[in-house]
């Protein structure tokens, strides 16, 4: 029976608190009588025969007729799946995307139906390289499918392949891909990494275009979700779902598929980065402590490769299909099973060490907006009830924040680091001053059409992303950071822990509370 | 009269290129600039006056020599001893207070006819540098019969000499030869209504250009790409919409102009660009960030330097050099000098502002090293003050 999470109190008995550091770690001891650890549960159990439970999902929906009475001979079937932004780190193969698209696909071919389209869900991310695609969908359909061009990645800059479906009493606009919108069936193949993922927000964010999602990737609106991941107190959430509701009245219908995963997350040797440090085995400090020094005195681009290239062990913990709301419920009940830690009241000061990777640097660097939009983005917003820090409490983040980003993935962060940064920090400023040319700017629509590009307004929606915490925070401190580019994001630079909590003093008082949120795996605080 | 002699000496000017490649502006300690007691120079003619600097600038091609890194291609056209400094605020010998504009023309020469550029009046185009009553001399400051700012005394024609307004102080009254080298490469840009124009370079002559360029031509966007934080509030000042670091120039330009980009180089780009650097690396850069048909103006004194002019045939660019001042045509037609130009903007953009720091001439080490680290130490113009030396 796997042990839920657990909140340590710091005392001086306990070792050294792991924190990720990019591509490395550090240990950091923790001032004792005021310090809690919160740690993620542990994995749940996998779901043993996973292709039975699949083909059974889909015979046996939620709210839904099974899919083969909604296949028929003659149709226009599409199936749309999460793009390489998920799940993190990416899984070991058979990706689940795999195994589900091929029961999917058996089932139309058992129905008759000849006209099926394949869609990765990229809504405003870089396009898939044909080794990530083979890796989700698995070489079979791959050759299947692509060179016939039925397996395609949405064009959100595409005018002739998008549709236009209808407004929200919002004025919420609603565009979406157009073979999506136009097929007798969409069925969506999730991997449900957290609880925002997946519901409406698959297809009326995952298939749609600028026009559509400026409506809720803004400031007004993450700063009005609190959190992204409590679907009650979540303004893009409610977006996503009153633009749902206009998807399902024009007509578009959606076989929704959502899986869970637990959260084991490292395989060897890198197992200790899911324990608990006090019950580290020789062997594990023992892998610490190489994995430490050698990530140290390789090159950068070497410790990069080294931590992309794992494939997580991750299981298959649940399957849903059907109804799109009646599925989503289940899945975020699912996810807050395995993810889920009970934490009683807030704290003054909030750390987390920022990992070598993120939804948008896969295979790729991270740069500085990914540092702060997983920082106070993700890992912030991973709470539901309140945040896990006081309001003009401090976070502290440990991270290099190289001044360095992929020119092929992110060119558009480049140009927004040097110049929109450069002005102001100010998301409600930089959306409006900046964000419509970068949105239009020919060039980086271009390489996002053509390449691999991210589209030209993604940093700004990373920004946002993070303009929640930024607005709740008295400050943000990085350790270990880059100066410069920790200065540039707004924050302030530190050289050590005990110097960012000398720091954080002179906001909190000298006694503050404090609080590690040690993840990944990934977790989400629920705080009383 | 004291004065700063540079001789030529072959192996002094070697130790000076080595020490100025090891650390800019530390040539004057090796090489053949000499701090020495010498007598005035005589007149060249009966015309010519002696003439007493007050204020001297340092100019970056003062700084190449010092350094050892001018090119080889000034050896005909100068001649030795000399005493630098061209950027020269003097007193006349009727107590009045002059600018010199110390080209060495045809007039000065006593070359009589002058020739088509002299005849023209643009006279840093003369065809007579190295002929008439003078030796070789492009300027005052590279001639050994004229004298140099750098020095309690030295002669000048007439012709050279520009009254300065009593209200006009020494300081901004130095900043009068340099601006008007900058007003004309403004005007020599091309520059047309609107226009996206960059400047390369935010050192003297790159945030003079900047004003140049902002109070003479209808230039739109103007993006200076600036290394120091000084550097970066005077280019502001003076009318850049946009500065950035240099490495980020070609991605502002880019932005700025809606270009698209083949790796380094964009499709489209300025309109105008202005190159105050005058290197091999600013001169590649220029070339890329230009559009097709733009013109590139070489405002900083290049050496040798080695350039893939590929996109310059391809893209039919247009690359021309901007030296010195004359007379300039004017957008409404009309014929000015360009030292009355240059008269004006020092007043209207109060240039005076960017004379960083003076020096006597016995610290003319200190002096040399602090202009050849301006940008850095947070400096522009660096001069020597004659005022209070000695013997003048």
């Amino acid at each position: 029976m796997p042990r839920p999470g657990f909140v340590l109190d710091v005392d001086r008995s306990t070792p050294p608190t792991l924190f990720w550091h990019g591509d490395g770690f550090r240990l950091e001891r923790l001032p004792a009588g005021r310090t809690r650890v919160i740690y993620p549960p542990e994995p749940l159990p996998a779901i043993t025969d996973v292709d039975a439970r699949i083909r059974n999902a889909l015979e046996h929906p939620i709210d839904s007729d099974p899919l083969s009475a909604l296949l028929f001979p003659g149709m226009k079937l599409t199936i749309a799946f999460d793009d390489v932004s998920l799940p993190l780190p990416k899984m070991r193969r058979p990706d689940l995307r795999q195994r589900i698209i091929e029961a999917v696909l058996d089932s139309a071919a058992d129905a008759g139906v000849d006209d099926v389209a394949l869609i990765a869900a990229l809504a405003l991310h870089r396009r898939m390289t044909e080794d990530e695609l083979r890796h989700a969908v698995g070489d079979r359909v791959y050759d299947a499918f692509a060179p016939r061009g039925l397996l395609t990645q949405h064009d959100a800059e595409d005018p002739e392949n998008l549709a236009y479906l209808g407004t929200t009493p919002h004025g919420e606009e609603i565009e979406i891909n157009k073979r999506a919108a136009e097929s007798d069936l969409l069925v969506y193949v999730n991997i449900n990494l957290v609880a925002m993922d997946g519901g409406w927000k698959s297809t009326a964010t995952g298939l749609a275009s600028y026009r559509s999602l400026r409506h809720h990737h803004n400031p007004a609106t993450m700063q009005a979700s609190h959190s992204f991941m409590d679907q009650h107190r979540s303004e893009l959430h409610k977006s996503n779902w009153r633009m749902g509701k206009v998807l399902r009245d024009a007509g578009v219908k959606i076989f929704q598929i959502e899986t869970t995963l637990n959260n084991d997350t490292f395989p060897s040797p890198f197992e200790f980065l899911g324990k608990r440090e006090w019950e580290w085995s020789a062997r594990d400090r023992g892998l610490y402590v190489a994995a430490s020094k050698s990530l140290a005195k390789v090159p950068t681009r070497t410790a990069r490769k080294i931590f992309q290239s794992i494939e997580a062990p991750h299981q298959m913990t649940s399957i849903q299909c059907g109804e799109v709301e009646a599925v989503h419920k289940v899945t975020t009940e699912n996810v807050y099973r395995q993810q889920l830690v009970e934490v009683q009241g807030q704290t003054d000061i909030l750390t987390m060490g920022i990992p070598y990777i993120c939804p948008y640097n896969v295979h790729s660097v991270m740069n500085p907006i990914l540092v702060m939009c997983t920082g106070l983005g993700y890992f912030f917003n991973l709470y539901r009830g309140k945040p896990l820090v006081r309001e003009g409490g401090v976070v502290i983040m440990t991270h290099p924040t190289p001044w360095e980003f992929n020119p092929v993935h992110h060119p558009s962060y480049i140009d927004f680091f040097e110049e929109c940064l450069a002005d102001t920090t100010d998301p409600h400023v930089l959306s409006q001053k900046y964000e419509e040319r970068y949105a239009n700017d020919e060039w980086y629509r271009h390489l996002y059409r053509t390449g691999y590009a991210y589209h030209g307004v993604h940093p700004f929606y990373m920004w946002y992303w993070g303009s929640h915490g930024m607005q709740h925070c008295g400050k943000v401190i990085v350790v270990g950071g880059e100066p410069r580019s920790v200065r540039r994001l707004g924050f302030t630079p530190a050289s050590s822990m005990d110097d960012a909590l000398e720091i954080a003093s002179d906001a909190v008082g000298r006694d503050a509370t404090i609080t590690h949120f040690h993840t990944p795996p990934v977790m989400m605080a629920d705080v009383r | 009269m004291r004065a700063l002699r540079f001789d030529r000496k072959p192996l002094r000017y070697a130790a000076a290129f080595v020490a100025g490649s090891l650390s800019p502006g530390k040539g004057a300690a090796v090489g053949p600039l000499a701090l020495v007691d010498d007598d005035p120079p005589a007149l060249p003619s009966p015309d010519w006056v002696t003439i007493r600097p007050r204020l001297a600038g340092i100019c970056g091609s003062d700084l190449s020599t010092v350094d050892g890194t001018s090119s080889r291609y000034f050896e005909p056209i100068v001649s030795f001893p000399f005493v630098p400094g061209h950027e020269v605020v003097a007193d006349a010998p009727d107590g009045a207070r002059v600018v010199v504009e110390p080209v060495l023309g045809c007039v000065t020469r006593a070359i009589n006819p002058p020739c088509p550029a002299c005849a023209r009046g643009d006279l840093g185009n003369c065809e007579r540098l190295a002929y008439g009553v003078l030796e070789p001399g492009l300027q005052t400051g590279f001639c050994c019969d004229t004298g140099g700012g750098w020095s309690t005394a030295m002669v000048a024609h007439p012709s050279q000499l520009h009254r300065v307004p009593d209200a006009m102080s020494d300081e901004a009254a130095v900043m009068v030869e340099p601006t008007a080298c900058a007003v004309h490469a403004a005007l020599a840009a091309g520059v047309h209504e609107g226009d996206t124009v960059v400047v390369l370079g935010s050192g003297t002559l790159g945030l003079l250009t900047i004003a140049a360029l902002r109070h003479f031509t209808p230039a739109g966007a103007i993006i200076a790409a600036a290394r120091y934080p000084e550097q970066k509030r005077w280019a502001r000042t003076f009318g850049a919409t946009t500065v950035c670091d240099p490495p980020e120039l070609a991605r502002t330009v880019r932005r700025a102009t809606g270009s698209l980009a083949y790796r380094e180089q964009l499709t489209g780009g300025a309109d105008a660009v202005v190159d105050c650097v005058g290197s091999e690396g600013s001169i590649t850069e220029s070339l890329a960030i230009v559009k097709p048909r733009g013109q590139i103006t070489l405002v900083g004194m290049p050496a040798g330097v080695k350039l893939n002019l590929t996109t310059l045939w391809h893209r039919e660019t247009r690359l021309v050099g901007a030296y010195a001042y004359g007379t300039e045509t004017l957008a409404s037609g009309e014929r000015r000098r360009t030292f009355e130009l240059a008269f004006e903007l020092v007043a209207a953009a109060g240039l005076e502002r960017l004379v960083s720091a003076t020096y006597p001439l016995r610290d003319y080490k200190a002096a040399l090293e602090h202009a050849a680290t301006a940008g850095r130490r947070g400096a522009v113009k660096v001069c020597f003050d004659l005022r209070s030396e000695k013997g003048r």
